[in-house]
């Protein structure tokens, strides 16, 4: 499965398209499941290699461009990460409509948020005695990051001990069925529900898929443009009146902000 | 040891409207004024290219810094309340220099003749048994007519756009200083729905302006480009009525007004039953000092005006057991996970630009206030206004889908993708009124940053509170429905729904009350503390409670009243208000 993880110090050189990873993935489950999972991305790495790939997000035509940006600032572990990619590709899918959570960023919009304020609950009230009163994030004694790590490695566990699989060798369904478990507070976790640590990641993954580009999420405002929301347009005082709908090209603060 | 400043006239606590409208009011007639503001130093042009979801709507950026301060929440007074430790479920208390009053949405509304004599009112109307068990209900002290020419200041000096509402003739001074702002298709839509129904729509009234406009202080409000920025945003173009823009710009060019940011208030200092001034916290050093003055306001937001004055022991503290005391009394909102909830409905064939838009800007209607209801058939009191607003959805915080849909997955993004723009929904906003055991008072266990206890709310929703916003939940339906919606959501308000322990609302009231007596109220109208002469409170901590639609023009109104009254006590001293009556001192 792993064969496209251009993370891993074997496969450097290569450029990261998790895209195609989650791809190959689902081939293999289209194709006879998961036990195969290693054996099929073999199978399907030549074919991916190929420039003309039409299942990469960024077009057939175009060359995968080198994102810098897209390195870890928070995960330790890749497997860590691994199991988020396909945590939150579960909750926003790549579908007819376009990409889906990894191809949109989130991953690693994810990671840079619980990297910084956000993710070490700065502007928190974190005095104890913690109660876990509401049953938030915030209320836990755990801090975002710490959340988020311990809820995706409980999820890993949870996909060894039903599925003897890693989770993120695990099918779409068996991700999905894990995930609702979580959602729906069926599983222990340490220091907060798995509802609250779901909820979390559910939120995440969403303003990952639609915040400004400049956060690393929403990746070329292809979250945007499913949406057909304009983004940092200046004025709409022209076509406020209108009756009709009006689809707009995408404005990301990047052209928007004075320099 | 808190260092001793040199005397100053007046010291404010906060920059937002409240304390504001009195730093123009006082520094305009040759008064040294000495603001104080909590958090950090805002102009204009910090709100340029802001237009960022996730920094200012997601991450809260302008809101109260909860790492210094916060509030414990419970709903009754036999639990253990739990502090509300992150923004994500805070009220949006401002912070910065000019408070709330910069991210506001910028609707404006007057509140109802009714409001300010609810109890007798409604004694008159139904007799006393209408009143519920419980329900702390009392007059405000003041009527409307007497409140009038300070709504018609506050707008004048706000610039807002709007037209009359046509139920209630005869009850404005003056017109609006703007036109209404633009009509879209949404308003279009309700409106046209809600005459076919017989009701009386008429346009919310806005602080984003739908045309450049200059208040009788010189200050310049911008017209609004209907951007979609306006909610915990500051607004990029300066068309916003804020008090950057108005009052403390005025205050500011008469050279008599100081602004000191990152100086957190945590005292009133009084000696003999006289405030002698404000013991605060410079954040950046960690210093104390006294700002010692001649007057005191302090003009916060509810919570901060409270605690203020339980802090300082001023007053006597509210005791839900036996309904004495007066501070903390009275606590109410339009809390979000019931007043705030919203009907939606689902067009399958409709679009409209719902990404465009202002916080204001919509159509509302009061034909289900208090006043145009016979409450003998009803199953509450008071009453609510519906409405809808374009306020521009912006993609993180606006992913609905009709009923029965996952809230993720691929059913969930295909869904929320093409009903993005496929939506209309129809909000009520109704009267909160008080209940004995709502109220607030000083954390037994959690404390700030600076060692003091946190402000204790204990807040629970009653019958009256869930059985009006049933009732309009379903006016709101029959207009969606008539508006011709595929699918409507409308929100499952039961018998079990209670007080979610987020910390209430942005419209909450309460705590400082104002009244006709000092046995039930801890201000008179003036906003004048009864037993401390020369300290004013002033914000919406004077509300008994909160009137059906949203609360910043009568928290303008009471602070232009306010002020009037302070410069009385700066030229005469003395208590304004005797037996009911205005004193010598008043005149």
């Amino acid at each position: 499965m792993a064969d496209k993880n251009t993370n891993k110090p074997e496969n450097n050189g290569q450029v990261a398209d998790p895209s195609r990873r989650n791809f190959v993935k689902n081939s293999g489950i289209a194709v006879g499941g998961v036990a195969g999972g290693a054996l099929l991305g073999g199978l399907f790495t030549s074919q991916f290699g190929k420039k003309d790939d039409k299942k990469s997000s960024s077009g057939a035509d175009k060359k995968p461009e080198k994102r810098y940006e897209e390195a870890r600032m928070f995960f330790t572990r890749f497997a860590d990460f691994a199991i988020l990619e396909q945590a939150t590709e579960r909750i926003f899918p790549e579908d007819k409509n376009g990409p889906g959570a990894i191809g949109l960023g989130v991953p690693y919009f994810i990671d840079k948020q619980l990297a910084g304020p956000y993710g070490n609950n700065v502007k928190d009230y974190r005095q104890g005695p913690f109660t876990n009163g509401n049953g938030t994030a915030a209320d836990s004694s755990l801090n975002r990051g710490e959340i988020i790590i311990n809820g995706l490695r409980k999820m890993s566990d949870e996909s060894m001990k039903r599925f003897d699989a890693k989770f993120d060798d695990a099918s779409e369904e068996q991700q999905t069925e894990i995930l609702k478990d979580f959602e729906a507070d069926k599983v222990q976790l340490k220091g907060i529900s798995s509802k609250a640590f779901f909820k979390l990641l559910r939120t995440l993954t969403l303003e990952g898929a639609y915040c400004d580009p400049l956060y690393g999420g929403n990746r070329d405002m292809e979250g945007w443009k499913m949406k057909e929301y304009p983004g940092s347009i200046a004025s709409y005082a022209n076509m406020i009146e209108e009756k009709e709908f009006i689809k707009m090209d995408q404005i990301s603060l990047t052209d928007y902000q004075p320099k | 040891m808190a260092k001793m400043l040199p005397k100053t006239d007046v010291v404010i606590v906060g920059s937002g409207w409240a304390g504001g409208i009195a730093a123009a009011e006082l520094s305009k007639k040759g008064y040294k004024v000495v603001g104080l503001e909590r958090g950090k130093a805002q102009v204009r042009e910090d709100f340029i290219g802001s237009k960022d979801e996730l920094r200012y709507d997601s991450r809260k950026v302008m809101f109260q810094d909860l790492s210094k301060e916060t509030l414990t929440i419970r709903n009754t007074t036999d639990e253990v309340a739990s502090p509300n430790r992150s923004n994500d479920t805070n009220a949006i208390n401002g912070t910065d220099t000019g408070g709330s009053g910069v991210h506001w949405n910028g609707m404006v509304y007057r509140w109802l003749p009714t409001d300010f004599e609810m109890l007798s009112k409604t004694v008159e109307k139904y007799g006393k048994d209408m009143i519920p068990k419980d329900m702390t209900v009392q007059d405000w002290g003041i009527k409307y007519d007497a409140l009038e020419p300070y709504y018609d200041k506050f707008e004048k000096a706000t610039g807002i756009s709007g037209e009359p509402d046509p139920l209630r003739p005869g009850q404005r001074s003056s017109d609006y200083p703007t036109p209404p702002q633009k009509e879209t298709e949404i308003i279009r839509t309700f409106t046209k729905a809600a005459k076919e129904l017989g009701y009386h729509p008429y346009r919310i009234a806005s602080a984003n302006l739908s045309e450049a406009y200059t208040n009788p202080d010189g200050e310049t409000i911008n017209g609004c480009v209907y951007c979609a920025f306006c909610e915990a945003f500051g607004c990029d173009f300066g068309a916003k009525a804020d008090p950057i823009a108005t009052v403390l710009a005025t205050a500011s060019k008469t050279g008599n007004y100081e602004l000191r940011n990152n100086a957190y208030a945590v005292r009133v200092v009084h000696e003999n039953g006289k405030a002698t001034g404000i013991k605060y916290v410079d954040t950046e050093t960690g210093e104390e000092f006294i700002q010692p003055a001649d007057l005191v306001v302090v003009s916060g937001f509810v919570f901060s005006n409270t605690r203020l004055m339980l802090l300082s022991e001023i007053g006597k503290p509210y005791n839900p057991k036996d309904g004495t005391g007066v501070i903390g009394k009275n606590l109410t909102a339009h809390q979000r996970n019931l007043t705030h909830t919203r009907v939606r409905g689902f067009f399958d064939e409709k679009k409209f630009n719902r990404y465009a838009g202002t916080g204001a800007l919509g159509v509302t209607m009061d034909d289900f206030n208090v006043e145009q209801l016979d409450h003998t058939k009803l199953d509450f009191l008071h009453g609510f206004c519906l409405r809808t607003s374009q306020r521009g959805d912006r993609p993180i915080s606006n992913n609905h889908v009709p009923e029965g849909t996952p809230s993720w997955g691929p059913e969930f993004k295909e869904k929320s993708l093409f009903y993005a723009n496929r939506r209309i929904d129809v909000q009520q906003q109704n009267g909160a009124l008080p209940w004995r055991e709502n109220y607030m008072d000083l954390d037994p266990t959690y404390r700030d940053v600076f060692g003091d206890p946190l402000l204790r709310v204990t807040s629970k929703f009653h019958d009256q509170d869930r059985n009006i916003v049933k009732y309009a939940h379903q006016r709101s339906k029959e207009l969606l429905e008539q508006m011709g919606a595929d699918y409507i959501t409308v929100p499952d308000i039961n018998e079990d729904t209670e007080f979610d322990k987020t910390s209430l609302s942005d419209h909450t009231g309460g705590g400082v009350i104002m009244g006709e007596n000092p046995e039930t109220s801890a201000v008179n109208n003036y906003s004048q503390v009864w037993d401390m002469d020369n300290l004013f409170v002033v914000g919406a901590s004077s509300f008994p409670h909160l009137g059906s639609s949203n609360p910043t023009a009568t928290v303008g109104t009471l602070a232009y009243r306010a002020t009037e009254g302070m410069i009385k006590v700066l030229e005469n001293g003395g208590q304004l208000i005797q037996d009911g009556k205005e004193t010598a001192a008043a005149k």
